[in-house]
């Protein structure tokens, strides 16, 4: 018998939809007005695709190395106490808080040739800035949270018994760690990647300045969207999109599925 | 043993590499030409207007959510109705769209070519390339920050001492001020908190938006790419080292938040104390 | 202040699950009367809808002289206490208190004496300042009670008040209930799963299953008479032997005859007490006493004859007096029992002294 449903549902749904869904719509009938063989062959240009294929190939190496890396620190930030930890901790968001432009440009000059870290690996003929690689390198930055955030609850959950239960019985770290906790922790270390996955397809600003922009090589898909408003050409721009917003929705579906996943076997 | 040492290393190391690293570097190229050069840079009268538009957006885009994530942690955490979960989702939706998506829409509905845009020309009303049409961005890319800390914990906290309220006579506004707003205001600010973060670093919605004239609708991350496009590297640095204080304060207050009031937010942010 | 309640044909149902079918009562004015039940039976369902925390699906409630089926529950006049106290954790006890007297603007001067004199009817004036997380759970139910207290409804409803605390806080918060009670004469419904505190407390007693009430009656009456044999098993402890009634005799499964009842012929059910089931040392007798436990005052024996087995129990010294002990062999009597025929509904007594003889 609590007072105040009919108002605040009224306000939220009032303001979700002339905020969020409202314009989704416009975008949708934009694009249902221009017809589906305009549609298809909008997103089917060369240029198109070759950087639909720089953005997913790109996050999925972000993604993957971010998974390895990032189970480890999740590992080391939960299980071991060292000086400095509780810092180390807060820098882990670090990602979140910091605007995208200010990684961008720090990014880029970080592994311009003559940067602190560039530098470092020129002589080696490695080259980052400016080229695919640094495409990565921004979206493992700025996707980095999304997998700590996500494994460190379940590697605090972890029951100690059972890993000493294998420890007696003659397991070598490894071992126990390879099958007895990972299998816990793959779960979630799996809806962590799928965010930091979605996260990176949709990340601008840290990418732009350290990407080369080249078109069909280092050009990610929200930089073609860009040019394309740029130039007016607002059709192909809706186009893509629609595109980007389709496969948004099924990472969001296939992630909300890995977490009821999780939160089954978590028996939650 | 060894072995733990070997992996704390290495996390460390990479965590040096990847986040440490680049946040000095916005500080020490900020300085590179020294303290006047720094001082003059963030003086400059274009900087200063786009610290300014910063400010404003954010005053603006933050009670507006604010407002939102109270209403909505009411309905969506009080009570039961058909195509709640759905609503919960909906919510979530602008954290998994690019931002340069948010923009886009804002243009095809307030653009010259977009829907409303002959109806505006004609009222001589500009949203794009102004200063509503970042707001309404940054809005967009900011909504669930707020409700998704409040509506979990509200949810935690139960209805009992509403009813309770409710049974005493209390008004349903005198039962939000009295006892529900006390349960929830350090969820609230931490929502808030990382709204604003959000809100004042915003870069690629606004960019869409806005007019980009250096100086007039320009954002502090704008004019941060603005100085690094032409060139201006160290003004460019000095601008970005302000918000990247900004970005520390925020994860000092946050950190501070969930060490001291970890009760009152909700459980997920609940870390263990080790 | 007293006021009569009366609920007539209430029934609710959730999800197409009914929790209350048409339910009709009338408290009486000044009454304590408990809401008696397991889990399930609807108790706590219809003291909210009293309270108006829920609304029915169909029927009326009256409260006074109002019909308060749809009124709004700040409005009803009802003092409501929660099972697990809802107090407002960031409020300290005084402000607690004073909430609904605050919600009223009323002058400060007031709040401080109503507070002042409801602190010292629940005896914490000391703990004026404390806060909920830092009182004791006994502590928390009485600050809720006297929060209800202050904005002076005329009718008391506790869900469960007692529930959450340890046995010896119950007994003492109990009488403390019921002294309130006596001084301050409102009308007031608890809810309760535990029969001893509902006997012990009530003025009259509802018992309630599956969203109906079995039985109402002064906590006396309704053991004695208990209407049903739900109710005799929920009451407390009893023997269930089913018998067979025939030309007057009552007869248990093995043919042993049990003692006479003027009743037709058919199929029955005798629930015996323990107490009323009285071992006596018999070295012919063909029971056997497999345990005795004592648990303080009260001694339980288990007596087994084949396949059946009987509760008894008596007074720790009535045990020791009869030299009973662990295969002691013995004789029954039975001091009292009731009889449910399913030919005929309602108890009948069964008379004093039945013998139970060794039949074959």
């Amino acid at each position: 018998m609590l007072p105040g449903f009919a108002p605040t549902l009224a306000i939220t749904l009032l303001w979700l939809f002339v905020i969020v869904l409202g314009p989704i719509c416009v975008m949708l009938w934009f694009t249902a007005g221009m017809g589906w063989s305009a549609f298809l062959k909008e997103i089917t240009t060369p240029r198109v695709l070759a950087d639909l294929w720089v953005s997913l190939r790109s996050a999925l190496l972000a993604s993957a190395f971010n998974a390895a890396f990032g189970l480890l620190v999740a590992w080391v930030l939960t299980r071991y106490q060292f000086p400095g930890r509780r810092i180390a901790d807060a820098l882990v968001d670090l990602p979140f808080a910091l605007p995208t432009a200010v990684a961008g440009i720090s990014l880029s000059t970080l592994y311009a040739p003559d940067g602190w870290i560039g530098g470092l690996l020129a002589p080696f003929g490695i080259r980052v800035a400016f080229q695919p690689a640094g495409i990565v390198v921004a979206m493992m930055f700025i996707s980095l949270p999304f997998i700590v955030r996500t494994v460190q609850p379940v590697i605090e959950d972890l029951e100690p018994e059972q890993e000493e239960a294998a420890h007696l019985m003659g397991a070598s770290p490894l071992q126990v760690f390879l099958r007895i906790s990972f299998p816990a922790i793959l779960p979630a270390l799996l809806t962590g990647f799928a965010l930091a996955f979605a996260r990176a397809l949709g990340e601008y600003g840290s990418i732009i300045f350290i990407a080369g922009n080249k078109p069909m090589v280092s050009e990610i898909m929200p930089v073609l969207i860009m040019q394309q408003l740029d130039q007016f050409d607002y059709q192909g721009a809706t186009a893509i999109g629609v595109l980007m917003l389709g496969v948004s929705f099924v990472l969001l579906f296939a992630i909300n599925l890995l977490q009821a996943w999780v939160r089954r076997r978590h028996g939650q | 043993m060894a072995n733990r040492v070997l992996l704390i290393t290495v996390a460390l190391v990479f965590m040096v590499v990847f986040l440490v690293l680049p946040l000095i570097s916005v500080f020490a190229q900020a300085l590179s030409a020294g303290l006047g050069a720094y001082a003059s840079s963030i003086a400059d009268p274009n900087v200063q207007s786009a610290i300014w538009m910063t400010l404003t957006i954010a005053a603006i885009a933050v009670p507006a959510n604010l407002v939102f994530g109270v209403c909505a942690s009411w309905c969506i955490g009080r009570f039961k109705f058909p195509g709640r979960n759905l609503l919960i989702t909906l919510i979530d939706l602008p954290f998994s769209i690019s931002p340069v998506i948010a923009g886009l829409l804002e243009v095809l509905l307030f653009g010259l070519n977009g829907l409303l845009g002959g109806w505006l020309s004609a009222h001589n009303i500009q949203i794009i390339f102004a200063l509503p049409g970042m707001v309404l961005a940054t809005i967009f890319v900011t909504l669930p920050f707020v409700a998704r800390e409040v509506i979990p914990l509200v949810q935690e906290q139960g209805n009992e001492e509403e009813e309770a309220a409710v049974t005493l006579g209390a008004s349903g506004w005198q039962i939000f001020w009295r006892v529900c707003l006390p349960k929830i205001r350090w969820a609230l600010l931490y929502g808030v908190l990382l709204c604003n973060a959000r809100a004042m670093g915003e870069f690629g919605a606004v960019s869409v938006v806005s007019g980009k004239v250096f100086g007039q609708t320009d954002t502090l991350p704008l004019a941060v790419e603005s100085l690094y496009g032409s060139y201006e590297i160290q003004a460019a640095f000095a601008a970005a080292s302000l918000l990247a204080m900004l970005a520390l304060v925020t994860l000092v207050l946050k950190a501070a938040l969930e060490w001291w009031h970890r009760d009152e937010l909700h459980g997920a942010k609940r870390k263990k104390a080790t | 202040m007293t006021t009569e309640i009366k609920i007539s044909n209430v029934s609710r149902g959730f999800n197409g699950h009914t929790v209350l079918k048409d339910v009709a009562l009338t408290v009486r004015p000044g009454e304590l009367l408990a809401l008696l039940g397991p889990s399930g039976s609807g108790k706590t369902t219809l003291l909210r809808l009293i309270a108006g925390l829920d609304a029915p699906d169909a029927g009326r409630i009256t409260i006074g002289e109002d019909d308060a089926t749809s009124r709004h529950p700040g409005e009803r006049g009802v003092g409501f206490v929660f099972q697990h106290y809802a107090l407002f954790r960031h409020m300290s006890v005084f402000e607690n208190i004073a909430f609904p007297l605050r919600i009223r603007k009323s002058p400060k001067p007031f709040i401080q004496t109503k507070v002042a004199e409801l602190l010292k009817l629940i005896q914490l004036e000391a703990l004026a300042q404390r806060y909920p997380a830092q009182l004791s759970g006994g502590q928390r139910q009485r600050v809720a009670l006297a929060r209800a207290l202050a904005s002076q409804p005329r009718v008391l409803l506790l869900d469960e008040p007692f529930g959450a605390l340890d046995a010896v806080v119950r007994r003492e918060l109990r009488r403390w209930l019921r002294r309130l009670h006596e001084e301050m004469q409102i009308t007031t419904i608890f809810v309760t799963h535990d029969q001893e505190e509902a006997f012990d407390l009530a003025d009259r007693v509802v018992i309630m299953k599956d969203g109906g009430i079995c039985q109402e009656g002064s906590p006396i009456d309704i053991y004695q008479h208990p209407a049903s044999p739900f109710v005799h098993e929920f009451l407390g402890e009893s023997n269930h032997i089913p018998v067979l009634l025939r030309g007057g005799f009552v007869r248990g499964s093995d043919g042993w005859e049990l003692g006479q009842a003027e009743l037709p012929d058919g199929a029955a059910s005798l629930f015996i007490r323990p107490h009323h089931v009285v071992p006596v040392p018999a070295a012919w007798g063909s029971w056997r006493v497999a345990r005795v436990s004592a648990t303080g005052a009260q001694a339980h024996l288990t007596l087994t004859r084949g396949a059946m087995s009987l509760a008894a129990a008596m007074t720790a010294d009535a045990l020791l007096e009869s030299g009973l002990q662990a295969g002691t062999a013995a004789e029954i009597r039975f001091t009292g029992g009731t009889i449910f025929a399913e030919s005929r509904s309602g108890p009948i007594r069964l008379g004093q002294g039945l013998s139970l003889a060794a039949r074959a």
